[in-house]
């Protein structure tokens, strides 16, 4: 297999993002993948690498030390070009818009390294996607805590069933037009002021 | 209401986009009908590559990118045009303790004169070639940056191969300090407020300033895609307007604390307002308790500081071809001849009646005294213009230029 005979260096200082792009490329059969999360001696590792390919993430302040050492270092011979198509503006635009760049030694053709990039982009927007679900499993699970608290409440001070409590809580929230994690903050908040009702 | 014009605009974390900063910030764009965008960013690679796939339509850019950007030096060759500049001067280069130790104990003086400090330095450096030690490893902030070229020159008037008896790397501008303390680098050549920083920290010392080493030379510019200012002639012209009064806001003593206030938030530098008050005022801080205060140190408005003069950019393209980045040939040199725009400048401020130069470009180096020159609208005058070394830059004799000139 072609693909498979390329050496890609990942530098990029996000871990989980870096570890995506990885197991991508290796899912693509590119089996020669390096990662580096610090740019510190990378003078070196690059020399030992010897990378065909460098797929460094954009906002990397360190990019313009990168790519000066890309164009010098005696490892790389030949000069460094974005390897996207100068006239495919839309692939270029996607891999900036994802948060990655690639590069790729000039001579190397295009269309070996395109499902590289392609590979990269749709790799960093799962990785996008995971953050974002990840948070919104975060934000559920506080909001199941607080409504737990909530029922809690009403059960120590009202003297209900928790299933009385939840279903107080989610009639007040449709009466009021509002969402029951809503209300419940409200409810520990008020509790929260006017003394130690829950008795934790 | 929504604004006639949207615009939005690159900027690197340094105190020279303080006027395109400020024209966002203050109102001055608004008042000509522009809503301007301003978006930070992480490198000069990003602010370049975003510009050219269209991401920006203008971005504060190192005098020298657009440059380079239309001669094809970059990853992503893109038309970038100069219609605009931020100001001149406002670097300064920094040593390490250990570094101007040395150079004190060869003669150098805490009193930022280019020649003297150049010469201490060539006599430490070759003391440490005596006692075979590693060169010396000097940081810029970029290849194609004003900051790479005026290091190089300083360097090499004194004596000094930039390419062979130091090593040159680059270092984002925020790092520069941290990286000297840490002992990654000897020295670097980089804009306010990163050199203060340095010696506020009781890290580094400064040994000279752009404004030495060439007076009123140009720094960092407005880059516009080419494309974008073709189709949108009106917005440019609008933005033009608002960044000269902006600029003017920003030259003016009075607005130095709201200036420094604006520039310090965490949107913008992120570092307290002290730390941009010597850029602001020229008075600076040089370490180990010396001081020292500087003419026309940072001008942004002053003495056609906004002037796209071509004779700035064909200065750029006569150092890249010294320095082995390009090869000096006619085509080459009409694509540095047209990257500045002074019709641009000229065409959008007229309507304000306000001094313009009558001329494109002129002879760098050959004013020795501030002088009145010939304009339109009311009377121009320009500031002392001079190399350290006295040599002198005329952009009618480019070839006798290039050739004249040494590595060392």
């Amino acid at each position: 297999m072609v693909h498979s005979s390329l050496a890609v260096l990942v530098i990029d200082e996000n871990r989980i993002r870096a570890s995506i792009i990885e197991a991508g490329l290796r899912e693509a059969g590119h089996e020669r993948v390096t990662v580096i999360h610090d740019v510190a001696g990378i003078a070196r590792r690059i020399a030992e690498i010897e990378p065909d390919v460098i797929v460094i993430d954009l906002e990397n302040p360190n990019r313009d030390m990168l790519e000066n050492m890309f164009q010098l270092s005696r490892a790389v011979k030949r000069p460094i070009a974005m390897f996207v198509d100068r006239s495919d503006q839309a692939s270029i635009e996607a891999a900036v818009e994802a948060g990655v760049s690639a590069y790729v030694v000039d001579g190397l053709r295009q269309e070996r390294v395109k499902p590289i990039l392609d590979m990269a982009v749709s790799r960093f927007n799962a990785f996008s996607r995971m953050a974002r679900e990840l948070e919104e499993a975060r934000s559920e699970l506080e909001n199941r805590k607080v409504i737990d608290r909530a029922k809690g409440i009403l059960m120590k001070s009202r003297g209900l069933s928790e299933e009385a409590a939840y279903t107080l809580l989610r009639k007040t929230a449709m009466n009021q037009n509002r969402k029951i994690s809503e209300i419940a903050q409200s409810l520990v908040t008020a509790a929260g002021l006017l003394g130690p009702l829950e008795g934790e | 209401m929504t604004a006639a014009h949207q615009i939005t605009a690159g900027f690197m974390p340094l105190f020279d986009s303080a006027v395109l900063v400020a024209a966002g910030e203050m109102g001055f764009a608004a008042r000509e009908g522009v809503e301007l965008k301003l978006q930070r960013e992480t490198s000069w690679a990003n602010i370049r590559d975003r510009i050219a796939i269209g991401h920006f339509d203008v971005a504060h850019m190192l005098g020298p990118m657009p440059l380079a950007c239309s001669l094809g030096l970059t990853p992503i060759a893109s038309e970038t045009i100069v219609p605009f500049s931020l100001g001149l001067g406002g670097n300064c280069i920094t040593v390490s303790n250990t570094v101007w130790d040395g150079m004190a104990a060869h003669g150098a003086e805490p009193d930022l004169d280019p020649a003297r400090a150049g010469a201490a330095l060539g006599a430490l450096i070759r003391e440490r070639v005596g006692a075979a030690r590693e060169p010396l490893r000097f940081a810029v902030v970029h290849p194609h940056s004003g900051h790479n070229y005026e290091l190089r020159y300083w360097l090499a008037a004194c004596g000094i191969d930039p390419d062979r008896d130091i090593e040159i790397v680059i270092v984002p501008p925020p790092f520069m300090a941290d990286a000297l303390a840490a002992g990654r680098i000897d020295g670097y050549c980089v804009g306010e407020p990163w050199n203060s920083a340095a010696v506020a920290a009781g890290t580094g010392h400064i040994v000279t300033v752009k404004a030495l080493l060439w007076r009123n030379s140009p720094e960092k510019v407005i880059g516009v895609r080419k494309v974008w200012a073709e189709q949108n002639p009106q917005a440019l012209a609008a933005l033009l307007r608002a960044l000269h009064h902006s600029a003017r806001w920003c030259q003016d003593p009075t607005n130095r604390t709201e200036l420094a206030e604006l520039m310090a938030d965490a949107r913008f530098l992120g570092q307290k307002p002290a730390v941009q008050m010597p850029v602001l005022s020229g008075h600076l801080a040089l370490g180990g308790g010396a001081e020292r205060a500087i003419e026309d140190f940072f001008v942004p408005f002053d003495k056609a500081a906004n002037f796209p003069w071509k004779s700035h950019a064909l200065w750029f393209y006569t150092q890249m071809v010294r320095w082995g980045q390009l090869p000096h040939t006619p085509q080459n040199l009409a694509i540095a001849r047209d990257c500045y725009r002074p019709d641009l400048y000229r065409s959008a401020l007229k309507p304000l009646g306000v001094a313009l130069p009558g001329a494109n470009a002129k002879v760098e180096g050959a004013l020795k005294a501030a002088t009145p020159v010939g304009s339109a609208g009311a009377s121009l005058v320009l500031g002392p213009d001079g190399f350290f070394d006295g040599q002198i830059f005329d952009p009618d004799q480019i070839e006798a230029y290039i050739a004249g000139q040494k590595h060392a």
